[in-house]
């Protein structure tokens, strides 16, 4: 395929689409479909069929549109009309949307999604443009909406030199959580002597709760190939590897077709879009650990061996896949390219705030009314994120913290809810922007159990090459187990405190050196909530059960000490 | 090869472009904390005792997996790194069942050697206690996992010198452990050419020569009524 057999394709398939009265778009990702939305394509297709309505309405199968939590989600396309959504769709609804909206013109009020939303006006789709809009198991659907367009401009037009001072100028960091300025990454790699170079999509995604990259590899996988083709290009690559957690079987899938599909059209391959320039990329999948989220754990289980990492430097753009040159990203940041290509640095910074453009992804949990993926411009407010994207806290409670990076990053308390969401922000606070996890939490939740939480999850993932975080972890989650049971003294509470310092200072990978984080963000900002469960022995967020007592006060006469792992006896009242 | 100029502790020293930090520093007869390190064998930079402060940058740095580089200011025994390290020496005695009083080694310890250099006389942390077997199948050797302090040097001699990669890691974090083959008793691994290395380069009692470990020791008596019977009685059996 050349640029012009790739305009006709779009232009068919703009016009394919046009010739539908109407078409009915139903999600068909991960969060959908496990709250039923195949029953519903089904329920709308039969109701077309029933209708004799299959000629001019089609039944679309996309990704995913955002409010996760309202769910399965149906949007109503009629040309020369906005778009209507509706929400918590089943096949009953269904049926009705075909018998009254589709026939008769009458949106079916109950379920629809107000369009004025804050949830939907305050967001910025750039990665996710096409996420909810698009088949992504339809090649012909991307490229009708400009897909490898930025491939075939950057082929013809742009020097490899180019393409990566464009990315340096649009300044755009990578979405991986750590934030190193994309361009000169790719750039680097461009000038490391190799005789063969590898490009790495990092779809790791390891952080619990979060699923952005499962949602762009789901609803828009050409997005993600385009950019990697195009980093490949600029960084002298053939070959690139996508590496997928084994938890995703359908973006797996998606991706593996899609590959297939490009290929057979000449997008990936040979001669790409009939150029000197050949690439091919392969999907390797994960076998869930989260520590092959960090680069040179995830290229060791790319070659086979042990997911763990190795000191660096070497970084991988000079010693990587197999001692080659290899550009690894994240599967958020090669979806940004496509559209820097196209729209020119300048629009892209014109974004965000000075240090950080663009946009970014974040994926809503907690205790908030409305939980979903979002896209929103870089500088947003964290109160806009919660009280207006979210629509605030159910049941009066009020907003606590918001943890932000998973277990590598912190929590941020209510103080702080006017802080702009960027890199440097967030950083200052003691948290960081991570890959886009954003958590939030009511009075009810105790910070000193979510610190639990994730050292737990910290020393299950610990892949047990360095003894800091091997046994360091363990020793602090002993110790948060007796903070949060009633246990602790607060010599336990030093102890915790100096081993924060120990294993961020020491361990060898970014999992341990971050490990800490949201022990030392929530002490610097709930210091006396820890205390009380000391001092008082009383949770103050009523969420820990406190019925335990220090080792020590068992006896007053001796003095025991804990040991062995020893508990002491429940209090007796 | 070039050689490159830098500061360690104040002084002024060169050493050749390419090597490690921790074999120049070795060169320069400065005592560095190791437990992973073998030299012959590859660096891996895990036990993480061998950390220094450089100049200029937050992190620490292992000196075994950091080459000299010109103009490096280092620092080798700060009170902060002396601290980490006997940190890390307790989070290893409290990690598995180190009671040196019933270990073969005991004396000729790696990991008890360290801790008494480095000022490590107790234990904070709480014993971990883990319940670990021991694999008794080879016929020349014994494993005994309570001992293992995970520093892969067994692998990596097994792998890199003797070519046959018996030894290999299962499980993750603090539940790792050291296999053989694939996870089979020792003494069952078709690869295991039976050479002793890992034995050798083991920094603890974790791998020993079978009849050396405790409790393998057995006394014989029988010697005593043999010569009483031979002087009382000249009867010597010589059968
Ligand atoms: C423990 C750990 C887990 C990580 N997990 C991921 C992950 O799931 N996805 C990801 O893109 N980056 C992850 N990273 C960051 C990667 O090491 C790497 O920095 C990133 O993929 C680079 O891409 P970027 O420049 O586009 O952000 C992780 C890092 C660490 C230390
Ligand atoms: S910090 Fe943790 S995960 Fe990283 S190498 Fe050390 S033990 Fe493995
Ligand atoms: S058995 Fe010995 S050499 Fe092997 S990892 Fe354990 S302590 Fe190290």
């Amino acid at each position: 395929m050349n640029r012009v057999e790739l305009q006709n394709m779009a232009q068919a398939e703009t016009e394919r689409q046009n010739a539908f009265r109407c078409r009915l778009l139903c999600c068909a990702s991960t969060p959908c479909l496990s709250s039923g939305s195949t029953a519903v394509s089904e329920a709308m297709k039969q109701a077309l069929t029933d209708g004799n309505l299959d000629a001019e309405v089609e039944v679309v199968a996309t990704g995913c549109m955002g409010p996760c939590s309202r769910g399965p989600l149906v949007t109503v396309k009629m040309p020369g009309q906005e778009d209507v959504v509706y929400e918590k769709v089943t096949p009953e609804v269904a049926k009705e949307i075909v018998a009254k909206h589709v026939t008769q013109s009458k949106p079916v009020s109950e379920n629809v999604l107000p369009a004025d939303m804050p949830f939907f006006v305050k967001q910025k789709k750039v990665v996710l443009a096409n996420s909810g809009q698009i088949d992504p198991e339809r090649l012909e659907d991307y490229v009708a909406r400009g897909g490898y367009a930025a491939l075939a401009h950057a082929l013809r037009e742009m020097t490899p030199e180019e393409v990566c001072a464009t990315l340096t100028k649009s300044g755009l960091r990578g979405r991986g959580g750590a934030g190193y300025p994309t361009g000169i990454k790719w750039d680097l790699v461009r000038k490391s002597e190799g005789d063969k170079k590898y490009v790495v999509a990092n779809g790791d995604e390891g952080d619990p709760g979060a699923y952005m990259d499962r949602t762009m590899m789901e609803s828009d996988p050409h997005r993600l190939l385009e950019g990697m083709a195009i980093a490949g290009y600029a960084v002298g690559a053939d070959q690139g590897y996508l590496y997928v957690r084994g938890e995703y079987p359908i973006a797996a899938q998606r991706l593996q077709r899609a590959i297939r599909a490009a290929e057979r059209r000449g997008l990936l391959g040979s001669r790409v879009l009939e150029s000197n320039f050949n690439f091919r990329i392969d999907v390797r999948i994960g076998a869930g650990a989260f520590v092959c989220g960090e680069e040179t754990a995830l290229m060791a289980s790319i070659m086979g061996r042990r997911g763990q990492p190795v000191p660096r430097p070497p970084y991988p753009s000079e010693r990587g896949l197999w001692g080659k040159p290899t550009l690894i990203n994240n599967v958020e940041t090669y979806g940004s390219i496509a559209p820097i290509i196209l729209n020119g640095p300048e629009w892209f910074s014109g974004i965000g705030t000075e240090k950080s453009k663009g946009t970014k992804i974040f994926a809503l949990a907690g205790n908030i009314d409305t939980t979903g993926l979002i896209e929103v411009p870089m500088g947003i407010t964290l109160r806009e994120i919660v009280y207006d994207i979210a629509n605030g806290i159910p049941d009066g409670y009020a907003f606590k913290a918001a943890q932000t990076g998973g277990p590598s990053g912190g929590c941020i308390p209510s103080q702080f809810l006017d802080t702009p969401v960027d890199y440097e922000s967030l950083g200052a606070l003691g948290s960081i922007m991570g890959s886009g996890g954003l958590v939030v939490m009511d009075e009810r939740s105790c910070m000193a159990d979510v610190a639990k939480y994730f050292i737990e999850f910290c020393m299950d993932e610990s892949c047990g090459k360095c003894v800091p975080c091997r046994v360091g972890t363990v020793q602090m989650h002993r110790l948060l187990e007796r903070i949060t049971d009633g246990s602790a003294t607060f010599e336990d509470l030093e102890t915790l405190e100096e081993l924060c310092v120990l294993v961020r200072d020491t361990s060898l990978c970014g999992l341990g050196q971050n490990a800490p984080n949201p022990v030392i963000s929530t002490l610097r900002y709930f210091r006396e909530e820890y205390e009380a469960h000391i001092k008082e022995r009383r949770c103050p967020a009523g969420a820990c059960e406190m019925n335990r007592i220090p080792v020590q006060e068992l006896n007053t006469n001796s003095r025991v000490y804990s040991q062995n792992g020893a508990q002491a006896e429940p209090a007796q009242a | 090869m070039p050689v490159v100029t830098l500061t360690v502790n104040d002084e002024l020293v060169s050493g050749q472009s390419g090597q490690s930090l921790l074999s120049l520093l070795k060169e320069l007869g400065i005592e560095m904390p190791t437990l992973c390190h073998l030299e012959g064998l590859s660096d891996r930079g895990g036990c993480r005792l061998c950390m220094v402060e450089l100049q200029g940058s937050k992190r620490l740095f292992a000196a075994c997996v950091t080459p000299v580089q010109e103009g490096m200011v280092v620092y080798t025994h700060t009170e902060r790194l002396n601290n980490y390290r006997r940190m890390i020496l307790e989070l290893l005695f409290a990690e598995r069942n180190h009671v040196c009083a019933v270990c073969v080694q005991n004396g000729h310890c790696e990991l008890q050697t360290q801790a008494a250099k480095n000022g490590m006389d107790s234990v904070r942390y709480d014993y971990l206690v883990p319940d670990l077997p021991m694999d008794a199948s080879h016929e020349r050797y014994v494993l005994d996992h309570n001992r293992c302090i995970l520093c892969t040097r067994c692998v990596r001699v097994c792998d890199e010198i003797e070519g046959a990669h018996v030894w290999d890691l299962m499980g993750r974090g603090v539940n790792s452990r050291v296999i053989a083959g694939l996870n089979q008793p020792w003494g069952d691994s078709d690869s295991c050419t039976k050479c002793g290395k890992c034995v050798q380069v083991c920094p603890t009692g974790a791998l020993t020569l079978r009849g050396s470990t405790v409790a393998e020791m057995e006394k014989q008596h029988d010697f005593l009524k043999w010569i009483l019977t031979g002087r009382e009685k000249k009867q010597w059996d010589y059968s």
